[in-house]
């Protein structure tokens, strides 16, 4: 809602300046959006008048005016404005004023002719962005007088940005209450005439939308001056409210829009066929509307037709056909009020934008029709004269809005704002509001305007009174209230551990986008179960994503791209899923890698990052969680997107939780990476379920170290030893490491050998020789017989 | 390198070792029973312990003086032949003359012991600019980071973590809040629809609705996470971060807003700042307010900077949760994370969040 701050000050007093009414604007909730003063600068510029224009002798473009400014003797001005004619009236600034732009104007010679001021466009005056030419002024504007005072000047633009609980504020007149009751002061709402009717022309008016339109009236007014005018003050006060001037008509119906907030709409009642009938549009209507573009309408369209055929997109715009021209002589003027639902989304589904549908999709008073059809007739009389038609009405009574009594308890009011606000000013800015004020034993009873539609409940009234009162004179306090000390969950970690951990371990978080490419899914072979956007901003943001991995890894080739060769990311986040009802969110940590195993230093010896890097990053997550032997990693059921040899399963107390690996070099070559890449993914619940420590005595008594070597079939995973030599020696077993592992010349083809170290110990005493020997015998049994195991000499 | 070994003397010095003339001659100067003879050789020797440039010629020194066959040794083998009236004098003589010999060895010994440990150390020089193994780190993201420090101040105040799911139904993160059905943010421009009526959440206050539907007050939490809107350019991102805030209880009021918010803000940029609560509208709470801060940038202008949106939770949405208005009230207030990070780390485009280029993030290591 954009609109003329002297305006708005010719509606309601406002004993402030400029500056403190934005303030106050803002503070009382109709959020000011910007201010454009208007008419600073206009010292020394008059209203003119161009008696003779001659060419330039020098200059084709410019012309040596003759203009008379009011001082007796006429002015020289040379002028390069397309329109400098004879008889037209425009600004002049005359020598020594100084204009908003920044120019002083000076007596000066151009092109060898003298120019005594300087005829102006109105973007040279600060007043509009329209540069085309001169600003016409009319015929009637008197010459000589200061600029400023014949256009109401100095003046601004204030714009504001309302919620949507405010569409009142969308009319001057609604405003104007509002701020009368921040200032405390009184509206002035202008008088509506009752305008004279002389002729009797009708049309009946057949309401068949049910509660969609339960009130529209119409009137036509016959013969009027196509040609008229429309007043300077009038148009200024569109022009300052963002609208322009597009002829008498039209301009009217703006204009009373804007001062009441009703939406009226004018037809040319010459195109108009029979009664007006108002009803839901036929699915494969079609309606050609003002703009051009054609509507393809359904039944959940309202529209305004007549006996033949449709007319106007009720409340959102008019019709091409019958829209008001300039040959117009014969006017039907339509207002009406419209049910909210019945206009909202309407404009937006078919793409348009229109001040009506704003308004009547956040709710116009239904009070006002009569009012503005007055108005606007009174108006359009005065300015283009011709003949009113007796107002034609249609009402469904039961189908307007009614507005109720609402309770306001004293109580409640201290309660919810945690301020006691005295009773006295409760009722004053209530009434002040316009609200019908009872007082009732605990508070009052309180009845909203018409044109309120957001007043239906205790809150809304409280929140009228915090708004009114001031957000600012509610003191700051902070809850003491009771709140339970919730328990503090050990058995979880918090992410941000995990997280950490692994930013500790060089891998930097991402955070990508959860929707990727259908075809990224497909690619990777994650598409299964993946739930699709319907409305998607575009093809790479469609399907929402079954992994992290696809957008980590598109992230590290990026980075790659970006000249960074050593890269590690990781995130957490969810994948989606497909389920019976809602579609399953799983929390996951994922990881890529991809570039030196360290920084380039100089130190070491480098080497690219292998597997064992990953896993040994991996493994440093799964530590946190203090529970080693929940693990396990095996090579089976690997996705498509991990190399068949070089990935892993990882499992959590026997569960698949997630993968680690390469990434298959088909997928490493399509993102162009040109080295490995290694990635993991797990599920976040896994990671994060921690033990909760038994602390148990240490043991007394020292352990005994055993290192056997074994010679076995490559194929045989460390895993199964382990699991073996675990199995054969239970608690006698403290720890068990691998620290060699062979395989070449001195063996058999397909064969290894694996050197580990068995840590052995007896909680109740002290392991002899002959204890050690027996368990290392065991061990070598269980390999032997397991794992086809043979003893090294 | 390797510290010589003491008490290994035997083994060194078994070498060639030249002695002063004078040791030579020491049998017949005991013979002649010369007793300041001794005296000058022994002076002689200390001179020599004295000069010895190395552990080795030290050692040398001691095996000529006191080895098996060494001058002292030689002396003392040689008092058996005295008469014994001269024996005690001329051994206690010897005696001391050794223990002097003992001690000195003893005293360079070390000196020059400390000596060798002084240049080896001196040796032992690191560059100790050179950068260190395996010292590099990642890094959190920065609307992880702004995340865990807002809910970190909430948690002080008792507020605990709460969570939803991302894909949402219309009436968790609509109607239970009170949007009317024809609401502007439920239209397909605004919001991510799936084929079943299904949305991605516009905004983190579904989380309150389904921690209002899990229990009854007093209850105060913070559910921070992912949300979708269907929008794009430098300001606005398909997918950003919301943290919701809530509490109810029998007395939480306008005020009490305003107080844990003044406080959060102040804590989370650690200043003061000129704050005003300003008249809003969100379906789902009554008094609707929204939340400017006095901010100066970086040119030294100043200017009111929206950050936060709060309000009283609206009845009807206690109602839909289970909750009896009459009895509790309750106040929520929501924030973008990206839009704090930006204003605590100076990050001016929003899209630098989600783009994951490494020179932009490990700014925030």
């Amino acid at each position: 809602m954009k609109f003329s701050e002297n305006w708005l000050r010719e509606l309601v007093g406002i004993p402030a300046d400029r500056a403190t009414l934005v303030e106050r604007l803002t503070m009382a909730g109709l959020e000011v959006e910007s201010v454009t003063a208007l008419g600073a600068g206009l010292d020394g510029v008059v209203v003119a008048e161009i008696v003779e224009a001659r060419p330039h002798p020098d200059a084709d473009r410019l012309r040596v005016c003759t203009v008379q400014a009011g001082q007796g003797t006429p002015l020289q001005i040379v002028c390069g404005a397309p329109n400098a004619r004879a008889g037209l009236k425009a600004p002049l600034a005359t020598i020594g004023a100084s204009l908003p732009n920044g120019i002083a104007i000076k007596a000066a010679k151009l092109r060898g002719v003298e120019s005594q001021g300087m005829l102006c466009s109105a973007r040279e005056l600060g007043l509009d962005a329209d540069a085309s030419g001169l600003l016409e002024l009319p015929a009637d504007a008197p010459v000589g007088t200061p600029l400023a005072r014949y256009l109401g000047l100095p003046d601004a633009s204030i714009e504001l940005k309302l919620t949507p609980n405010r569409p009142d504020c969308l009319g001057m007149v609604g405003l104007a209450y509002d701020v009368a009751a921040q200032f405390g002061s009184a509206a002035r709402p202008p008088q509506v005439e009752v305008a004279p009717v002389a002729g009797s022309a009708r049309r009946g008016i057949r309401l068949e939308a049910g509660a969609d339109c339960p009130r529209y009236l119409g009137r036509m007014i016959a013969g009027i001056d196509p040609a008229a005018a429309t007043p300077l003050w009038l148009a200024e006060r569109l022009r300052r409210a963002g609208l322009r001037p597009l002829g008498a008509v039209v301009d009217v119906t703006n204009y009373v829009m804007l001062e009441l907030g009703q939406p009226l709409h004018a037809f040319d009642d010459d195109r108009l066929d029979g009664d007006i009938v108002v009803r839901r549009a036929r699915a494969g209507e079609t309606l050609t509307l003002l703009d051009g573009s054609e509507a393809k309408l359904d039944d959940g369209f309202l529209l305004i037709a007549d006996a033949t055929q449709p007319l106007a997109l009720a409340g959102v715009m008019g019709g091409m056909d019958s829209r008001v021209t300039a040959g117009t002589r014969n006017v039907f003027l339509e207002s009406a009020h419209f049910a909210p639902p019945a206009i909202m989304g309407r404009a937006r589904r078919l793409g348009l934008s229109s001040d009506a549908a704003h308004r009547f999709e956040r709710g116009v008073d239904p009070e006002l029709p009569r009012l503005a059809l007055e108005r606007a007739t009174t108006l359009l009389l005065a300015i283009a004269g011709g003949s009113a038609g007796p107002v034609c009405a249609a009402e469904r009574a039961q189908d307007l809005p009614t507005r109720t009594a609402v309770p306001l308890r004293r109580a409640r009011l201290a309660r919810v704002l945690g301020v006691e606000v005295a009773d006295a000013d409760v009722a004053r800015m209530l009434a002040a509001l316009g609200m019908a004020v009872e007082a009732t034993g605990d508070g009052w009873r309180v009845t909203p305007p018409s044109r309120r539609f957001d007043i239906e409940r205790e809150e809304d009234l409280i929140e009228e009174v915090a708004r009114i009162h001031g957000y600012a004179r509610i003191p700051t306090h902070v809850p003491a209230g009771a709140f339970a000390l919730a328990p503090e969950s050990e058995s979880r970690l918090p992410d941000a551990a995990l997280r950490e951990q692994l930013a500790a371990r060089g891998y930097q978080e991402a955070i990508c986008y959860a929707f990727v490419g259908a075809d990224l899914l497909k690619a990777w072979q994650l598409d299964a179960g993946a739930v699709a956007l319907a409305n998607p901003l575009s093809a790479d943001l469609a399907v929402m994503r079954t992994s992290l991995l696809p957008g980590l890894a598109q992230a590290l080739a990026a980075n790659r791209n970006r000249q960074q060769a050593r890269v590690r990311l990781f995130e957490v986040g969810r994948s989606f899923h497909a389920g019976g009802g809602a579609p399953l969110e799983t929390a996951r940590v994922a990881a890529v890698a991809c570039g030196e195993a360290a920084a380039e230093q100089w130190g070491e010896p480098a080497r690219a990052t292998d597997f064992f890097d990953l896993k040994g990053d991996l493994q440093s997550l799964c530590a946190l969680g203090g529970a080693p032997q929940a693990w396990r990693f095996d090579g089976e059921d690997l996705p498509a997107w991990l190399h068949p040899g070089r990935g892993a399963r990882l499992l959590r107390d026997g569960r698949p939780v997630g993968f680690l690996g390469a990434l298959h070099p088909r997928l490493a070559r399509a993102l162009d990476l040109g080295a490995d890449a290694y990635v993991f993914e797990v599920e976040l619940d896994a990671l994060a379920q921690r033990r909760v420590p038994r602390a148990e005595a240490v043991s007394r008594y020292p352990t005994v170290r055993r290192d056997i070597a074994v010679e076995l079939a490559e194929e045989v995973a460390w895993g199964a030893l382990e699991a073996t030599v675990r199995a054969a020696l239970g608690e006698a077993l403290a720890d068990l490491f691998v620290f060699d592992r062979y395989s070449g010349p001195g063996l058999g083809d397909g064969r290894k050998s694996v050197a580990m170290g068995l840590i052995l110990q007896d909680r109740s005493r002290t392991l002899t020789d002959e204890d050690a020997d027996r368990h290392v015998a065991r061990a070598i049994v269980a390999l032997e017989r397991d794992c086809g195991a043979k003893l090294r000499g | 390198m390797r510290r010589p070994r003491a008490g290994a003397a035997d083994h060194v010095g078994s070498g060639p070792v030249s002695l002063p003339m004078s040791f030579l001659q020491g049998a017949d100067l005991i013979r002649k029973g010369a007793m300041d003879a001794l005296a000058t050789r022994i002076d002689e020797a200390l001179a020599a312990i004295a000069g010895a440039d190395s552990l080795d010629a030290l050692e040398a020194q001691r095996v000529a003086l006191l080895g098996k066959s060494g001058f002292v040794t030689e002396q003392l083998k040689q008092l058996g032949a005295l008469p014994p009236e001269q024996r005690k004098a001329r051994g206690a003589e010897v005696n001391r003359a050794r223990d002097r010999l003992v001690e000195a060895i003893a005293a360079r010994r070390a000196a020059l012991e400390e000596a060798a440990f002084a240049q080896r150390l001196a040796c032992e020089r690191l560059d100790v600019t050179l950068p260190g193994r395996r010292g590099e780190r990642g890094g959190i993201h920065p609307v992880t980071r702004t995340l865990e420090r807002i809910a970190a101040i909430f948690a002080r105040l008792g507020y605990q973590r709460a969570d939803g799911p991302e894909i949402e139904d219309d009436w968790h993160n609509f109607e239970a809040l009170n949007f009317p059905p024809h609401h502007p943010a439920r239209a397909m421009h605004d919001t991510f629809y799936f084929g079943d009526g299904r949305l991605l959440r516009t905004h983190t206050s579904p989380v309150q609705v389904r921690a209002m539907q899990g229990r009854q007050p007093p209850i105060r939490i913070i559910a921070p996470g992912k949300v979708y809107r269907s929008d794009s350019d430098q300001t606005h991102s398909p997918m950003f971060h919301q943290i919701e805030g809530l509490l109810v209880d029998e007395t939480s009021s306008f005020a009490d807003l305003k107080g844990t918010l003044a406080e959060f803000v102040r804590a989370f940029f650690e200043r003061d700042f000129e704050m005003r609560f300003r008249p809003s509208y969100f379906p789902f709470t009554e008094p609707s307010a929204e939340v400017d801060i006095r901010w100066d940038a970086a040119d030294g202008s100043e200017r009111w900077l929206e950050v936060l949106g709060c309000g009283m939770v609206h009845p009807k949405v206690l109602e839909n949760c289970g909750i009896d208005p009459e009895r509790y009230t309750g106040f929520a207030f929501g924030l973008g994370i990206e839009r704090f990070a930006m204003l605590r780390y100076g990050v001016d485009d929003l899209r630098a969040f989600f783009e994951n280029d490494l020179r932009f993030l490990r700014q925030f290591a």
